[in-house]
């Protein structure tokens, strides 16, 4: 089962990942959680669902994705 | 035993910068240095070394910058507007702390100006010329002989201190033909050790970073102040002049390339007259010979500084004697070429009728 | 477990400044990956541009050198004609190239000089404060076009790629963008074609990424990837415009 790992710091909150990117729509911008450059990171809402695609991967500008398999 | 030839000044800094060990040649024509680019793109073909005519001076500049950066010789000329254009580049590559050698065959201006021989650039040469707190160490040549054993010490120096070196020429040094004794001596250039900083790839080692600003507070003002500690090195050990007939004189000549060659037969025809005159022909430029002035200064009534130029060396001049001696001035600019007698009668002037 | 995918080691650890949403982090993700993948890291020298990614110096996990705005391409050559084992990459964006470096670039591509040429387009001046660049849409809002692009005061963008084309000197030029994960994937293949011209002593590649930038554009990262996909690329159309390696066959 393929697993996405956020990273929280490094994660800036631009919500590409989050916007049409995932194929199965499991990450989301947290709307409660804040990291210490006050940006509210993305989160993964069903990690079950992962296909590990690395699309999420590919559009994050950081990258604060990682891909584990 | 050394070959003697007879040669252009610009043909006698292509066989120099080529016996110094130099293989990377980029730059853009431009009179009266032409002779220069039209050279090298046939002697760094000979040698399996490089040769670009660029799109314009400003790129010229900006491949030495590379070939400098990853630790090669490199070297550009130009003439006047041309180097003006260099100013940026030259100002990165001294805030990188990068050798590189810049040949500027000065011609009149300011503006296009014109082809004749000038020293108007010195103010240029010698104080930074780009933007930012900087020099370059500036040789002045005064024969074909210099211009050829000139890039070697250019290379050394920027090298030692690695810190950009011009050589200031102008049109009619360029132009003229002499004799060069060449030099047996070739540095091979895969003879020079690498240097710590060069760009080469980080194979086995950390990677460097060669660049020129630092945004960080207070680390730009370190490294100025770094580079001041630098110069003031260079000025201490480097300065260079010739000094003839001084002892006995009552007027010292001031000159510097062309000039000095033309002041050299002013002072023989003062001393026929017999007049005690002497010459002191400043080598480096940047740093200025200050220490001999100084010392000069304390015995030697009168200096007649001779430029083609309005007038900028002799702003040294004043500042090196400490206005301790009366400080003439003879100027031709534009492109005006002082003759002996023109430099004599300015003599006269200053020491009075026929002794 | 094994990680498929994350940082790569082409990359430094130290965190990117750029703002949310800023396409250069992906394209230097791409370069730092291909730097490992094609196994030229410990050999190859990048140059940093002046602009926001000048910065970049920090960021790419080999030699760099940051020269004066513009003068990547002359650079680059200095350093590939004395090091021709190294491979050397030019990264810049749209002020630098299109702007101040017009002629390096164009006598760079003329020369068929063999270097990589990474050329940023995101269409405005990002680290001064958003002014127009040379690539600045028209009717496109900027700092110093508050109303639009004026093409009657302020002239007509340049289309750098098809510029590039009218010379028979490069050997390899292709217009991508980073709007998209199929669009990233075609970045990720034309910048490894990049750097393989290189290797194989081909000659000059140049792969232009239409990129966003949010803040200079006064939009929010994902309004921003979306006028990328809409406005910008109908001005400048994705495609290789070059690549003389199909002529050779």
């Amino acid at each position: 089962m393929p697993e996405v790992k956020i990273l929280e710091e490094v994660c800036k909150g631009c919500g590409f990942c989050c916007d049409n990117v995932c194929p199965v729509d499991i990450l989301v911008l947290s709307p409660d959680r804040i990291n210490s450059s006050g940006y509210h990171p993305a989160i993964v809402t069903d990690m079950e669902k992962c296909t590990g695609c690395g699309y999420c991967f590919k559009i994050c500008p950081e990258p604060a994705i990682e891909i584990y398999k | 035993m050394a070959e003697k030839k007879l040669m252009y000044g610009n043909h006698a800094i292509v066989e120099g910068v080529i016996a110094a060990g130099c293989r990377f040649f980029a730059g853009y024509p431009i009179t009266p240095q032409n002779e220069i680019p039209e050279l090298m793109s046939i002697r760094m073909n000979e040698i399996g070394g490089v040769f670009v005519q660029t799109g314009s001076e400003v790129a010229a500049i900006n491949m030495l910058f590379g070939a400098a950066a990853a630790g090669k010789r490199a070297m550009t000329s130009s003439s006047s507007p041309g180097i003006s254009l260099m100013q940026e580049g030259i100002s990165y590559i001294a805030g990188a702390d990068i050798p590189v050698l810049v040949v500027n065959v000065v011609r009149g201006g300011p503006g296009l100006g014109n082809i004749a021989p000038a020293q108007s650039d010195y103010y240029q040469a010698t104080r930074g010329g780009g933007h930012g707190d900087y020099f370059t160490i500036t040789l002045a040549p005064n024969s074909a002989q210099e211009l050829f054993e000139f890039p070697r010490l250019a290379f050394e120096l920027a090298e030692k201190y690695r810190n950009p070196a011009l050589i200031l020429a102008d049109g009619l040094l360029g132009q003229m033909m002499e004799p060069v004794e060449l030099s047996d001596e070739l540095v091979d250039p895969n003879s020079l050790a690498e240097n710590e900083w060069a760009l080469s790839g980080c194979k086995g080692r950390e990677r460097r970073i060669v660049r020129s600003y630092d945004l960080r507070p207070g680390k730009l003002e370190e490294w100025n102040l770094r580079r001041i500690e630098k110069y003031e090195k260079i000025k201490k050990n480097e300065q260079r002049f010739e000094a003839t007939d001084c002892d006995d004189a009552d007027l010292v000549i001031v000159a510097y390339g062309t000039c000095a060659r033309v002041s050299d037969a002013a002072k023989k025809l003062a001393r026929d007259k017999g007049f005690k005159v002497g010459l002191l022909r400043p080598i480096t430029l940047w740093p200025f010979p200050t220490d001999v002035f100084a010392d000069m200064s304390k015995r030697i009534e009168n200096f007649l500084v001779v430029e083609m130029s309005c007038g900028q060396m002799i702003d040294d001049v004043k500042l090196a004697t400490e206005h301790r001696s009366k400080i003439h001035f003879h100027g031709r600019p534009g492109g005006g070429v002082p003759t002996p007698s023109e430099v004599y009668k300015e003599i006269e002037k200053v020491l009075g009728g026929a002794q | 477990m094994k990680k498929i995918f994350g940082r790569p080691a082409g990359l430094t650890e130290t965190l990117q400044r750029y703002c949310p949403g800023c396409g250069h982090g992906i394209v230097h993700r791409i370069i730092g990956e291909l730097l490992v993948k094609l196994d030229i890291r410990e050999r190859t020298i990048g140059i940093a541009p002046v602009g926001c990614s000048v910065f970049a110096d920090e960021y790419f996990n080999c030699d760099m050198i940051q020269p004066p705005h513009g003068r990547g391409p002359a650079v680059a050559t200095g350093l590939k004609r004395t090091r021709p084992e190294c491979i050397v990459f030019s990264y810049q964006g749209d002020g630098d190239l299109a702007a101040m470096g017009t002629s390096e670039i164009i006598h760079a591509a003329a020369r068929n000089e063999n270097i990589t040429v990474i050329f940023i387009n995101n269409a405005i001046f990002g680290m001064t404060g958003g002014q127009m660049a040379p690539t600045t849409l028209p009717g496109m809002k900027s700092t110093t076009s508050v109303k639009g692009r004026d093409i009657e005061k302020q002239g007509y963008p340049i289309r750098v790629c098809e510029m590039l084309a009218s010379l028979d000197g490069p050997y390899y030029l292709e217009r991508c963008a980073v709007d998209t994960p199929k669009n990233v994937i075609r970045s990720e293949k034309a910048l490894k074609t990049a750097f393989m011209n290189q290797i194989n002593n081909k000659g000059f590649s140049l792969v232009e990424i239409l990129s966003m930038c949010p803040t200079g554009w006064g939009q929010t990262p994902v309004q921003a990837k979306k006028w990328l996909g809409e406005a910008m690329v109908q001005y400048y159309p994705l495609g290789v415009y070059r690549d003389r390696s199909k002529e050779e066959k």
